[in-house]
């Protein structure tokens, strides 16, 4: 089928806003977006940038705009989005080239929840037990594969990129329901500030966006939840 | 273009399980950098799925050395036996290390790690499947990945994302440090360090239908391949049975360990005909071998009769979501089929590369068959061969070989560290990798010689002759395409001059290490007139222990190749005929 691409383009070494350009493509419909991207950058504009890796879901590294919505490109398929397909970079974070944006905020975002276990007690020689009840608690959040199509989806990051944005809140909730962990409260407490889980409006747009099917807004309220059973 | 100098004492590429696991080790010892091209959470250590094997014994009674006999016998005796116990052996306390860690296990109901079945392994020797692959859900290196890199920002590791090493530096034959290129500006960061592990994955983009991330284009086995090192049985490259028909995009062998069936056009579960005791849980060079034939003898489904089913249906709805709602979700997304009710279409895809940047079991490279060792320079994971695969990896062997050798390579960094004083780096490191960027920005973009073109012609050929059964024929054919293939890379141009995200300069100079990959392969296999686990030569279709059992090391020798051979390290097993 006949494809018409519309990227915005934005090279910081010649242009000084972003631009439209318009691609027409022959592309099969079971097709992903993201060879889509390749055919242009391929075999018509080299210059074209986005990242992208593993092409089938799970590295995370191609969030981005499609007709209005974020989400993997190569997640999606030709057959699914409308025709024209529009492309933008992800929202909220300052653009480097094209579809690539700076990422450094928001995996510092990351890091400030103390994404990691901890736990002082000695394991001792074997695992430690933890019954598959307890496991299921966070089940949802360990699938978090930090693509930023969450954070950048939320209406509250667009106008604050000092929240720290659904893609920590769901790290920190990782940890906060492990029964295995024992720092809930100090993330917690970091939760509790101002740019932390409150400044959450329960858009449900990071739900939405989550190209792993995390209840993000849910995670979000377990975590606002929790929040209150400490002081 | 600037040139930026860093000063460490050690620095690993690479940032996947590996990479991740030797920084934790090296950097509570020395100043430590960690750079890859990626972010370390996209890297492709997160694509595995369905497990890590330790003889835990927390299903049935287990022991490592059932592990170690699996893991030989599977290897078809080419993987050498010294570092296969220390892999299994070492994989009990390397699973309950990532457990204390954080990594969230699927648990059995006592609360105990979960462990199921997987390909190739067994109990007693032989006796039936074994429960030995630890697991969470179908996306174990998801949080293996997750779960490393977590303790790395714990432990305040220092990160280098983005930046793509592209040289290393070794005068005298001593290791002085990598040049790297900075993605997001062009500039080139010359990083001093004495001590250097390569943990850059595998290079499944040789081929057109590939289970690998388009990152995965052998940089560390490349850009040693061209400073003289050599690379060690290429022939060796693992089809995974069960990739998505056409995408090539993994479903874990968990779906046959959790009960799956591959059936053919009738619906035969034809695995029976191949192993009769193991059937479907049969090693992958196996299944592999059997579903081509399958397919060459006209029993593949579909209108081209070219491809089986991997049949989950029986599995029930509840097994599905719990166990593998990740490979399920990818056939409904992709091929927009429910597993639950239909069978999904598979064929072979190219997964994992057996062979790479030869080591010893302290993931020190060697710079000969001999062993010489090549000091401060460190490989892990599957840019390297230890040998622990031999001719055949097992399914969950490579996240275990991950993680053991990973954390020896960051101990040998240590000792070598600790060992030795600074070097200084000289002033015009960086100039190499200067000079070849500038070759690329000054030469004017010719669209007959672009890096698309030259790269699907290599991923085509390689899959039309050096895929799963090669022959003498096929193989010479691809080295003379091979060479065409190299003329024109000499003359490869780019449109995009610039500095920022350029990143088809770096797809050039990634293809030339593809290039490398694939010239090493072909010759490794032209010469290997045997059959032996992922090796199959229709020509010679018999394993030939008294002139074959010996690794192979592939020389650059101008832009052809100089073989060399090594002795496989046997141990407790003698070769025996492979049945299952």
């Amino acid at each position: 089928m006949d494809i018409k691409l519309r990227i915005l383009r934005f090279n910081p070494e010649t242009d000084r806003k972003g631009h439209w350009e318009e691609y027409n493509l022959e592309a099969d419909p079971d097709e992903r977006i993201l060879d889509l991207l390749h055919k242009v950058k391929w075999f018509d504009d080299g210059s074209l940038a986005f990242r992208r890796s593993c092409a089938h879901g799970v590295c995370g590294s191609d969030a981005m705009v499609v007709n209005g919505e974020n989400m993997l490109a190569c997640q999606v398929l030709v057959k699914e989005v409308s025709n024209p397909i529009k492309i933008e970079p992800i929202r909220g974070l300052p653009v480097i080239k094209d579809l690539v944006v700076d990422m450094e905020t928001f995996f510092e975002s990351y890091k400030k929840v103390m994404p990691y276990l901890i736990n002082e007690e000695e394991p001792g020689e074997r695992e430690r037990l933890q019954s598959p009840e307890d496991r299921d608690k966070f089940e949802d959040t360990t699938k978090c594969i930090l693509c930023a199509a969450c954070t950048t989806s939320c209406p509250v990051f667009w106008t604050a990129d000092t929240y720290v944005g659904p893609a920590a809140i769901v790290n920190a909730h990782r940890f906060v329901f492990d029964s295995r962990d024992n720092a809930s409260k100090q993330r917690l407490e970091i939760l509790k500030d101002v740019n932390g889980a409150f400044r959450c409006r329960t858009a449900f747009n990071c739900t939405t966006a989550c190209p792993r099917g995390i209840q993000v807004t849910k995670a979000i309220e377990d975590v606002k939840r929790e929040t209150l059973t400490i002081n | 273009m600037k040139v930026i100098k860093h000063s460490f004492d050690g620095v690993i590429v690479g940032a996947g399980g590996a990479g991740l696991r030797a920084a934790i080790e090296a950097a509570p010892h020395m100043k430590l950098a960690v750079i890859t091209k990626l972010y370390p959470t996209r890297s492709h250590t997160g694509a595995a799925q369905g497990g890590m094997s330790a003889a835990l014994a927390n299903v049935e009674e287990d022991n490592w050395n059932w592990h170690s006999f699996d893991t030989v016998k599977g290897s078809d005796y080419l993987a050498d036996q010294p570092a296969v116990d220390i892999l299994c052996k070492e994989a009990i306390d390397s699973v309950v290390e990532l457990e204390h860690w954080g990594l969230p296990f699927s648990r059995l109901e006592n609360g105990k790690i979960a462990q199921r079945r997987f390909g190739g392994h067994t109990v007693k020797e032989g006796e039936a499947p074994a429960f030995r692959a630890c697991y969470a859900a179908d996306r174990t290196g998801h949080m293996i990945l997750q779960t490393l890199y977590q303790k790395c920002v714990s432990m305040g590791v220092t990160f280098f994302d983005e930046f793509q090493v592209l040289d290393i530096k070794i005068d005298d034959g001593v290791c002085k440090g990598v040049v790297a290129y900075e993605i997001a500006t062009g500039d080139i960061h010359v990083f001093e360090a004495r001590a250097v592990t390569f943990a850059t994955g595998g290079f499944g983009k040789i081929y057109k239908v590939s289970s690998n991330a388009h990152s995965l284009t052998g940089d560390g086995p490349g850009i040693l391949y061209q400073k003289g090192i050599p690379l060690e049985d290429m022939e060796f490259y693992q089809f995974h049975p069960t990739g998505i028909y056409r995408l090539g995009i993994l479903l874990s062998e968990a779906a046959r360990g959790e009960g799956g069936i591959l059936r053919n056009k009738d619906g035969e579960r034809f695995m029976e005909r191949y192993a009769p005791s193991i059937k479907d849980l049969a090693p992958r060079d196996m299944v592999s071998r059997a579903i081509a034939t399958e397919i060459s003898e006209g029993n593949g489904a579909g209108p081209n009769n070219d491809f089986v089913y991997l049949d989950l249906t029986h599995l029930g709805a509840e097994t599905i979501k719990q166990k593998l709602p990740d490979i399920t979700d990818f056939v409904r997304t992709y091929v927009k089929i429910e597993p639950i009710d239909e069978p999904i279409p598979v064929q072979p895809t190219a997964h994992y590369a057996m062979g790479g940047i030869p080591t010893d079991v302290d993931a020190r490279v060697l710079s000969d068959a001999k062993g010489t060792i090549l000091p401060g320079v460190y490989s892990a994971g599957e840019s390297a061969c230890v040998s622990v695969h031999g001719a055949n990896r097992l399914g969950t062997n490579s996240l275990l070989d991950i993680v053991v050798f990973g954390k020896r390579a960051g101990q040998s960094m240590v000792d070598y560290v600790s060992s030795t004083k600074p070097f200084s780096l000289s002033e015009n490191a960086g100039e190499d990798l200067k000079n070849k960027i500038n070759n690329f920005i000054e030469k004017e973009h010719d669209p007959n010689f672009s890096v698309p073109k030259i790269r699907e012609e290599l991923q085509d050929s390689m899959e039309e002759n050096a895929k799963i059964f090669r022959s003498e024929e096929s193989l010479t054919k691809q080295t003379k395409i091979l060479s065409d293939l190299r003329e024109r890379y000499q003359n490869v141009t780019i449109s995009d001059k610039g500095k920022v995200f350029n990143t088809e300069l770096l797809e050039a100079i990634e293809l030339e290490y593809l290039l490398d990959m694939s010239d090493t392969t072909v010759a490794s296999a032209l010469e290997r007139k045997e059959s032996r686990g992922a090796h199959s030569r229709v020509d010679h279709i018999e394993r030939d222990d008294s002139n074959w059992l010996k690794h192979s090391f592939a020389f650059k020798n101008g832009n052809s190749v100089k073989l060399d051979y090594k002795d496989v390290e046997l141990g407790n097993y003698e070769p025996k005929e492979r049945k299952y």
